[in-house]
């Protein structure tokens, strides 16, 4: 749902119902980065209801196309972050495989060297 | 001193101020944008600087592309086992980092025992608290293998575990716990029959239960090797005295922790900023390896200076 001026499309505030801090922050934080943006933030009326309110203010553009390519951006990086995150993992545990097999040699040869001293 | 009186005062003006330097940000305020110093009272500086706009007049464009991000950005794992993970995000604000851990909490679903038909319970432990303890049990179960039932669809094997427990202590036996392996499987569905209201109906007709498995669970594929029970076996369901006993039937569904914490899937998760320890001055020999043996979690690490002197 959007409230704005019919004749002003820069500025904007969309209400968001069945939604809470977890989306709202993030998507004030991508909105802040676009530099095409004056002011933004977002509120919530009242806790026991799941309705949040985003404010967004730009130069010029319309400000529903801003938050559109603010939540897009937002959807980029939480991929890339998934995609980096599956990366670490997976060498975190090759890693330790190779660790394992390293103490196991390392155990024996340490015996070897212990018995020649 | 002497030299000091026979100066001349310079006259201070605005115009021999060396120049902001365009560009490049002041090292104060690189600090103040990039980092959340702990002051005595309370930390400063923990609001992060996200406007685009902010260091404009200074010509720095602070707002941040994803490709700088992407590049930036790097993740490492400190920690990994069966139960529990602590892994470093590096480049990444503290909005997102806690959207993240919000999502966690919230909205990751998983199997819980939902509804629980009761056929006869004479312990002490209400009807209402056992079943609410039997919804707190963990399932160990993969939720993605199964749908969401809500309250049109029927309970089929897509969209339903269902557990039974039936345990009784016999009169002249001492008292028993009932633990949560006391909760057996039922991979072919409910087995309680549900009460139709026309006895005439056909007596040859299989019996109506309260859930329309189509086909065993056993014979979807990752379930043949895996049978499905709770992860912890050992935990304490009820207390049953002499002659008590407990049968009933529990239905597990999907479920997000929104709707009530049983369908969490961590016990907990939390995020905090990565500490940076700068020393103030160097601190060497006697000082550095009190000091090293002082901290508990081996932060500190000493370098041999190469003259014999030891430099934290």
């Amino acid at each position: 749902m959007e409230h704005g001026s019919f004749t002003d499309n820069s500025a904007a505030t969309f209400s968001l119902t069945d939604e809470d801090h977890t989306i709202a922050n993030a998507v004030r934080f991508t909105l802040n980065q676009d530099p095409r943006v004056t002011f933004c933030g977002y509120s919530i009326p009242h806790p026991s209801e799941a309705r949040v309110n985003i404010r967004v203010q730009t130069t010029g553009d319309p400000a529903r196309e801003v938050l559109k390519d603010a939540c897009q951006n937002l959807m980029l990086m939480c991929r890339h972050v998934r995609s980096t995150f599956d990366k670490a993992v997976e060498d975190f545990r090759a890693s330790n495989a190779v660790k394992a097999m390293k103490i196991d040699s390392q155990d024996s040869s340490g015996d070897d060297s212990e018995e020649s001293e | 001193m002497a030299e000091g009186a026979g100066e001349e005062k310079k006259k201070f003006s605005i115009w021999d101020l060396p120049d902001v330097p365009m560009g490049q940000l002041l090292p104060h305020l690189e600090l103040q944008r990039s980092r959340v110093s702990c002051n005595k009272d309370a930390p400063i500086h923990t609001e992060s600087i996200q406007y685009s706009g902010a260091y404009a007049s200074m010509g720095i464009n602070n707002s941040s592309r994803l490709d700088r991000f992407s590049n930036n950005f790097r993740v490492e794992v400190v920690r990994l086992n069966e139960d529990d993970m602590e892994f470093d995000m590096i480049g990444i604000d503290a909005a997102i980092a806690n959207s993240f851990r919000r999502i966690l909490i919230a909205e990751l679903p998983t199997m819980a025992i939902e509804k629980v038909f009761i056929a006869n319970n004479t312990s002490i432990i209400q009807d209402e608290v056992l079943a609410h303890r039997l919804g707190l049990v963990p399932i160990h179960v993969d939720p993605r293998l199964f749908y969401y039932l809500s309250e049109n669809d029927q309970p089929n094997e897509k969209n339903t575990i269902v557990f039974k427990l039936h345990v009784q202590c016999k009169r002249g036996s001492p008292r028993i716990t009932v633990k949560s392996d006391a909760l057996k499987w039922l991979p072919n569905g409910s087995e309680l029959v549900k009460e139709t209201r026309n006895a005439a109906s056909d007596s040859s007709s299989k019996p109506e239960t309260y859930t329309y498995f189509s086909c065993s669970q056993e014979t979807i594929p990752e379930f043949v090797k895996n049978l499905i029970i709770p992860k912890y076996p050992d935990i304490i369901i009820a207390k049953l005295g002499p002659g008590r006993e407990i049968e009933l039937e529990a239905h597990a569904v999907k479920g997000i922790g929104k709707t009530h914490a049983k369908w969490s899937p961590v016990a907990t998760a939390w995020y905090r900023m990565l500490p940076e320890v700068v020393l103030l001055e160097d601190i060497e020999d006697d000082l550095a390896e009190e000091l090293k043996s002082k901290c508990p979690v081996n932060v500190f690490d000493i370098e041999d200076l190469g003259k014999g002197e030891e430099q934290l």
